[in-house]
């Protein structure tokens, strides 16, 4: 019953979802609602590849899924090793802190999503509380330029999606084996020795597992670099966004949401095989 | 010569003292038992003398040299681990030179090579530990404890983890090895008999305090406190005051060893007693014997081929004034 659920579930919350952006991308673009001819008509066939072409047509869609695919990895590398610090603080804090720290790393979701965001834009604008605060105290002359930039959005990036990785990090630190630790301390080794021969090298899939658990949504993320980011280099998730919305080329958005997935097929293979070597 | 001494340590957790001014003192070269119950502190200490807890108070010699405040790391000894602590993620050779490394061997294979000879480990060298037996883990562990020759090997409850039948050669082989390398071996063990077999000397740890520091056989032959009777197991102790006693010394209580009471034709003027049988039982070389006597449950090892009474029968026990071993408190 649980189970027959379960694949229902999965059928028309994944499969078909997929199935139907997958035949839109063979679809041709027409006014109406959907703007979209389907690839299979009364007549049978009716599709097209034009939109598989568009893809191909220039270099706009790649560099688009290249910056997307370097911002995510930066915002991934970033959130893993500012998590991993905040994970293993957290895990050998005393018991009963624990609960109360995970809890403060998990405050910002109870939050709404684009609040957090509405609040970066007031700390980073021109008239924001960082330049104020910097031009009252006579360090700057004029404001900086903090907001619409790679900075900015690398922030934004890192902050919402931080939890991602501190959450399964502190889950493994927090039930290492601790004799290991006092054992390479026993043989000669320093903190910093333990640290790196035997902590790290131990939590490896764990980092791997977070590394990507913050990749793969960050490489389609669309809001916060349009609120935080810099306004001429378009990411691959704004790119689907522009063709949905704007646009309105239903089998192009498709078709590029199709390749983002292909994209994301290797990382979230990996960190299948990282979940089970946990 | 003195390799080891503790002295007046002290170390509370929260609400429980887990060591209440111990001192000791141990020799180079000496194998050395810390036997206890739990909650005894023996883990305590061994955890002080290796460096993971500070003590709250008192001083730990090594070789003279004051090491209480050293970490870790800077402590010439080493440990073998309960359950042996070995690092999954490398090889049985990785593990035995992680130490000899850390004190910056740029080459240790040569003395991984001996080590591996030593205790039998060869062709194994580059398993993980996961696809070892237990008694294998606990060579490397072993083997990984003595890569860098410390004067000093803390053992916790080295045995503790082996088949019962792997135990007894396990842990002569251990002493023997110790004899062989000249170093200083403390073991932390529960069970007397380990403790006994292995040891030259056995200290009895209870609530944190040493209660007898001897040899196993002078701890066997005379302990010196009720408790330490009763730890080590099978001993009678009997109440001055409840048995009819003619003792060499005066003491409140004596210990009196089960192999030391013998069945008597009549009840004798003093030593002895009349008992009730309640439990009989064959043990191949002996005969465990129970008898219920001044309402006391008294414990007799008769050599077997003896005619023996059944249970339930009248008979009259009697030991000798040297059998009794006069116990302080």
């Amino acid at each position: 019953m649980i189970r027959a659920g379960a694949w229902l579930a999965l059928l028309l919350l994944v499969a078909a979802p997929l199935v139907i952006v997958l035949g839109m991308g063979f679809g041709t673009s027409a006014p109406g609602v959907p703007p979209v001819i389907p690839p299979i008509g009364r007549a049978g066939w009716q599709g097209s590849l034009e939109a598989w072409a568009l893809l191909f047509a220039d270099t706009y869609y790649l560099d688009a899924a290249l910056r997307s695919l370097r911002l995510a990895a930066i915002t991934a590398g970033l959130c893993l090793v500012l998590g991993f610090g905040m994970a293993l603080g957290i895990a050998s804090a005393a018991p009963r802190w624990q609960a109360p720290l995970l809890a403060l790393v998990l405050l910002p979701f109870w939050s709404g999503f684009v609040l957090r965001l509405a609040a970066w834009v007031g700390l980073l604008r021109d008239g924001g509380w960082v330049n104020s605060v910097l031009l009252q105290a006579g360090l700057i002359s004029e404001p900086l330029p903090l907001l619409y930039s790679e900075g900015a959005m690398l922030l934004g990036m890192v902050h919402g999606y931080l939890p991602f990785a501190v959450l399964p990090l502190t889950a493994t630190l927090a039930r290492r084996d601790l004799r290991l630790e006092e054992a390479a301390a026993d043989l000669g080794a320093g903190r910093w020795t333990v640290f790196l021969t035997i902590t790290l090298p131990l939590a490896a899939p764990a980092a791997g597992a977070a590394f990507l658990l913050v990749f793969i949504p960050a490489a389609g993320e669309v809001v916060i670099p349009e609120v935080l980011g810099a306004p001429d280099s378009v990411l691959f998730g704004r790119a689907i966004w522009g063709e949905f919305f704007q646009t309105r080329d239903w089998p192009a958005a498709a078709v590029l949401s199709t390749a983002l997935l292909a994209l994301l097929l290797v990382p979230i293979a990996l960190y299948q095989r990282l979940s089970v070597a946990r | 010569m003195t390799l080891l001494a503790l002295e007046g340590l002290v170390k509370r957790f929260a609400s429980t003292t887990a060591l209440d001014a111990l001192s000791l003192q141990i020799g180079a070269g000496e194998f050395f038992a810390l036997l206890g119950g739990s909650g005894s502190g023996k883990s305590t200490l061994l955890r002080v003398i290796a460096g993971f807890e500070a003590p709250d108070s008192g001083r730990v010699r090594l070789q003279g040299r004051d090491i209480t405040r050293l970490p870790p790391q800077a402590r010439d000894l080493a440990m073998m681990f309960q359950s042996y602590a070995l690092f999954p993620h490398m090889s049985v050779r990785e593990n035995i030179a992680y130490g000899l490394r850390r004190a910056g061997e740029r080459d240790p294979g040569p003395r991984v090579a001996e080590l591996v000879v030593l205790l039998g480990l060869e062709g194994l060298e580059e398993r993980r530990p996961q696809q070892l037996s237990g008694g294998q883990q606990q060579r490397v562990a072993l083997a990984r404890a003595l890569a860098r020759r410390p004067p000093l090997v803390l053992l916790d409850e080295p045995l503790g983890a082996l088949d019962s039948g792997l135990r007894e050669r396990t842990g002569l082989e251990l002493r023997a090895l110790q004899r062989r390398l000249g170093a200083s071996f403390v073991m932390v063990t529960h069970d007397q008999a380990e403790a006994l077999s292995l040891a030259d000397r056995v200290a009895v740890l209870e609530g944190g305090r040493i209660a007898q520091v001897a040899a196993p056989r002078e701890l066997y032959e005379r302990p010196a406190t009720r408790a330490v009777a009763r730890f080590l197991g099978a001993a009678n102790v009997l109440e001055a005051g409840r048995f009819h006693l003619r003792a060499e010394t005066t003491a409140p209580a004596y210990a009196l060893r089960p192999e030391r009471i013998q069945l008597a034709p009549g009840l004798p003027e003093a030593n002895g007693t009349r008992a009730t049988v309640t439990e009989i039982a064959f043990r191949g070389g002996d005969v465990l014997l129970l008898a219920q006597a001044e309402g006391q449950v008294l414990r007799l090892v008769l050599p077997a081929g003896l005619a023996l009474p059944e249970p339930g029968a009248e008979v009259f026990l009697a030991w000798d004034a040297a059998a009794l071993a006069p116990l302080s408190a």
